[in-house]
């Protein structure tokens, strides 16, 4: 009996590494310390009903940033690991298998537990604010969606110390993911972490898509909304149309795996080739969904910082709709070197090559949004000049890739790790950030210390240019990605050690941002205007931080730059407007999306280990969950205007 | 901020000096296929320069002559938004380059398709990606090797792809890109070597713990050379059996080997296993390849018979 409890257990959780038992003490040590502080503190409850139960949206981006930032941190280590292990020829730090858990890990994570939610971050904060709402169109809906991401988000994690981490690549291609060739509870951990965290992003996508089509302030019309906010519905066409497929891709690998299906092997009439198509009818999509709403984010700072109005507004709409339409014709560049033969590979050449074109307009605009206008090199404008240059080579190398004869000598090298690298970290990473730099006043009410911002800035510049140029560089002398090591005579170690080094100077940068942000906690300059931009959009005409029904009236819109507009007005009448307030109605909290995103987890981690009865009861409380929220009827109340009258006048507004 | 750029100039440096050194595979094309890769490349460069150069010279102008310090005496326009002239400039130019890049790209595709000679008999090799290494069958000589090809010099080579194992890639970048191998396909890429010399080979796309382990060398010879060759092979090495392919194709990494004969229609038989006859429309591959997999099926066909009968 101890045997087997024994055999058990040394299955169950990962041993043998002592990196990993140091992470078993770390997680442990963490869990220990947020309980003793919550205990000590008495903060449970307050934890319970202004965090885990809120169905505010502020409050909710708040928690998918911060969620983010954590995975950031996470996927960093990951990649600082793997680059200390390509450092030197047949060095041996890490073992292949450890090697091999890391870089899927690294990619998944980065992709969809970092990139992802700190775009729905942005979703969750600014938008209600730039088309003046008060909420999201299904606010219990979007705390589902944080919910589910955030277990799915712990259920991949999970794989590092408990069953073993995924190993076989961030898509998981069969038949290497199929149970012949990753038995364990790895890739069951890769398929259910993404499927329940899957949900939550289409959900997410329905919700904006609501919010911006039907909860604008009287008089924006669908051409008179912020960059942003557009950005974010051509973004969330994508979502929906992106993330089933998804979902259905990963259901059909796990009946592979789980009922020992045939979909995906040659052997019983499936085919490999349909997961791959698949996939990437997802994957290549998914791209666009992270980088549009840095686009967005881009043309807000741009034009706030050269205090200007945005060059060719029309023309960028124009653009990023084609881009969300050409992103599904392009799916194929991925695989040119899997024989579809010259026909095909032609095709999808070409429509690559075109998504370049609606892409390279942007650039010549913002360009243009600069030029004759007056820039101030603030922290948010620092990272979109830098992104510039990045994005634009990223680019060039993204067409150079889409030559398909071309891709057949690229296909798989470093030459390619280094492109995605440079459009995903020069263009969404820095894209985010800059978004960052740029909302923290709204977000928090203080300004991030520029001194500590110019050092986090340049080392991570400095570094992304020496990690990432030299690996061009290696894939023109033949490196493969995913080795986890290489012979001296290939010449591929000194540029190997120089990446090494740049990557540590990314890591040191993003340390200065934790610095950053524990800084201004404490000394961060407040921002008791609401507005410390002098910015365009209507985020900036409420306080920061923004009351909880964020508009006491809701605004009037009458053009693009909406708050610009409503400012130079009132310069003009230098009379200021009283307000009339009337009661808000608003929805209430609720602890279902969380205690459903619970058993969502239970259910998924049942499915991981085949454990019928704990995937049976972990649905089960899904479903109690639904039924009980079906027969929620009082789920919403009015403020009443004295409190509104009382919140505005401690925030300085007049009634 | 100058010592920023001092460092982002000296690996520049260190890259585009580097890139005159043989080790840089891919700008050291070897033969006709990797040759035209190799000028698509180069092309394609080029037409990026022409877009990237401006646009970064126009940045720093921009940045540098707009930026908000007291006494900047630059045009300042903060409603200006809107010029048909330049979006129809920034429109139409990169639709060009695209159509000149996209109308090159399609003809080195359709180039590639056929052996890069059309004069010469091509040599056959057949290719199977194992967990973790490489088999190569000769179908016309009747020898095989594994992690090791010989081929002559100036013959276009027609390698036949498949996988005993998860989905590889097969890439020998100075003869030319690389085509994935996978489970129940065959599929043809055609490669040409016109000099003598080794040429590095590698898997390409990931397949588990021994990836990185799955590395061959491509010898290329004369004709005579690689005769003898063949003949040494034949009289030295052992035969291969079933039983040594069953050992071959377990995990694990394998040293250079040579084999003298080969079991008759191991090939087929390896990708008729993997589900290879519900695969039946080669579309990508040859007429010849096309008979290959025909005689295939039917052997299966006829061996199935003759298990079913054994059975009996």
């Amino acid at each position: 009996m101890l045997d087997k409890l024994k055999d058990f257990l040394s299955h169950f959780f990962v041993t043998g590494e002592p990196m990993i038992y140091g992470a078993d003490v770390a997680i442990l040590l963490t869990l220990a310390g947020i309980i003793f502080v919550l205990t000590y503190l008495k903060k449970w409850k307050w934890l319970w009903r202004e965090w885990l139960t809120t169905v505010d949206h502020k409050k909710i981006g708040i928690m998918y940033m911060l969620s983010s930032l954590l995975m950031l941190f996470r996927g960093g280590v990951d990649a600082l690991l793997m680059r200390m292990q390509l450092a030197f020829p047949q060095w041996h730090f890490l073992d292949s298998n450890h090697y091999n858990e890391i870089f899927t890990t690294h990619g998944t994570i980065m992709i969809l537990f970092m990139a992802m939610p700190l775009m729905f971050a942005f979703f969750n904060i600014v938008v209600p604010l730039q088309i003046g709402a008060r909420d999201v169109a299904y606010p219990f809906l979007n705390a589902v969606s944080f919910w589910l991401f955030f277990f799915g988000a712990m259920l991949f994690n999970l794989s590092f110390v408990i069953g073993g981490s995924p190993d076989a690549g961030w898509l998981s291609y069969p038949p290497l993911s199929g149970m012949q060739f990753s038995p364990g509870p790895g890739q069951d951990f890769y398929i259910w972490g993404i499927q329940i965290s899957g949900i939550g992003s289409l959900a997410s996508g329905i919700n904006f898509i609501m919010t911006i089509l039907k909860m604008r302030a009287p008089g924006m019309k669908l051409m008179h909304m912020p960059l942003f906010t557009w950005s974010v519905l051509a973004s969330c066409i994508i979502i929906i149309f992106a993330f089933p497929v998804l979902t259905v891709t990963l259901a059909l690998l796990f009946i592979d795996r789980f009922f020992d299906g045939h979909l995906f092997t040659m052997t019983g009439g499936g085919n490999p080739m349909m997961y791959i198509n698949l996939i990437w009818m997802w994957g290549h999509p998914e791209v666009y969904i992270v980088v549009l709403p840095a686009f967005g984010i881009f043309s807000e700072i741009v034009a706030t910082f050269s205090q200007k109005k945005i060059f060719g507004y029309k023309s960028m709409v124009f653009s990023m709709m084609i881009i969300s339409v050409l992103s599904y014709f392009t799916w194929v560049h991925h695989f040119f070197t899997m024989g579809a033969g010259a026909n095909v590979n032609v095709f999808f050449a070409i429509t690559t090559m075109a998504i370049g074109i609606p892409t390279g307009v942007k650039v010549f605009n913002w360009l243009f949004t600069m030029f004759r206008g007056r820039i101030q090199m603030t922290q948010p404008m620092l990272w979109t000049i830098a992104f510039i240059p990045c994005f634009v080579v990223g680019g060039a190398t993204g067409v150079m890739l889409s030559a398909a004869p071309a891709d057949y000598q690229y296909h798989n090298s470093y030459f390619l790790v280094a492109h995605f690298h440079q459009v995903l970290i020069g263009g969404v990473v820095f894209g985010f950030f800059a978004g960052l730099y740029y909302w923290w006043p709204k977000m928090f009410g203080f300004k991030l210390d520029d001194r500590l911002g110019k050092w986090a800035f340049w080392t991570w510049n400095i570094g992304f240019y020496v990690c990432f140029m030299p690996q061009y560089a290696l894939g023109f002398m033949g490196m493969t990605r995913r080795i986890y090591t290489y012979d001296f005579d290939m010449g591929w170690g000194p540029l190997n050690v120089i990446s090494t080094v740049g990557a540590f100077f990314m890591g040191i940068g993003f340390i200065f941002q934790a610095w950053q942000i524990l800084h201004g906690i404490k000394y961060g300059e407040r921002d008791v205007t609401g507005d410390p931009w002098n910015g365009r959009t209507l985020e900036w005409s409420i306080p920061s931080p923004p009351p909880h029904y964020n508009f006491a009236v809701i605004p009037t819109v009458t053009g693009q730059d909406a708050w610009w507009t409503i400012k130079k007005e009132r310069k003009k009448k230098k009379a200021k407007e009283t307000a009339t307030f009337s009661p808000i109605h608003m929805p209430k909290n609720s602890g279902i999306p969380f205690i459903m995103s619970v058993f969502w987890f239970i259910a998924g981690f049942g499915l991981t280990f085949h454990w019928v009865w704990m995937a049976i009861f972990g649905l089960t409380g899904v479903g109690a969950c639904l039924l009980a929220r079906s027969f929620q009827y009082n789920s919403d109340y009015y403020i009443p205007v004295d409190e509104i009258r009382h919140t505005e006048d401690s925030v300085g507004r007049v009634g | 901020m100058h010592i920023s750029k001092l460092i982002i100039l000296s690996v520049f440096i260190t890259i585009f000096l580097a890139g005159c050194d043989s080790r840089y595979l891919i700008l050291n094309p070897q033969g006709a296929v990797a040759q035209k890769e190799y000028q698509l490349i180069i092309f394609s460069i080029i037409l990026c320069t022409i877009v990237v150069i401006p646009v970064l010279g126009l940045l720093v102008y921009i940045v540098l002559r707009y930026r908000d310090k007291p006494g900047n005496k630059a045009l300042y326009r903060p409603d200006w938004d809107d010029s048909k002239r330049l979006e129809f400039i920034w429109w139409g130019i990169p639709i060009i380059i695209i159509g000149i890049l996209g109308f090159a790209t399609a003809k080195t595709t359709y180039d590639l398709v056929d052996p890069p000679k059309k004069d010469v008999k091509p040599l056959t090799i057949e290719v199977t990606s194992l967990d973790w290494k490489w088999l190569f069958q000769y179908p016309d000589q009747d020898i095989a090797t594994v992690n090791y090809v010989e081929i002559p010099k100036g013959v276009p080579v027609q390698f036949v792809l498949t996988s005993d194992a998860p989905m590889n890639s097969f890439w020998v970048p100075q003869l030319g890109g690389q085509l994935y191998t996978m489970p129940g396909m065959a599929m043809g890429l055609w490669l040409q070597a016109d000099h003598k010399g080794e040429y590095f080979g590698s898997g390409a796309n990931f397949t588990g713990e021994g990836f990185a382990h799955m590395n061959f060398k491509v010898k290329s010879t004369s004709t005579k050379e690689f005769n003898q060759w063949v003949k040494q092979v034949k009289e030295t090495s052992p035969a291969l059996t079933k039983a040594d392919y069953s050992n071959l194709a377990q995990q694990g990494l394998s040293l250079e080997k040579s084999y003298s004969t080969i079991p008759k229609g191991l090939f087929q038989e390896i990708v008729i296993k993997n589900g290879g006859q519900y695969y039946s429309q080669h579309h990508h591959m040859k007429n010849e390849d096309m008979k290959i997999m025909n005689v295939a099926s039917e052997k299966q066909v006829h061996a199935q018979h003759e298990h079913q009968e054994g059975g009996n």
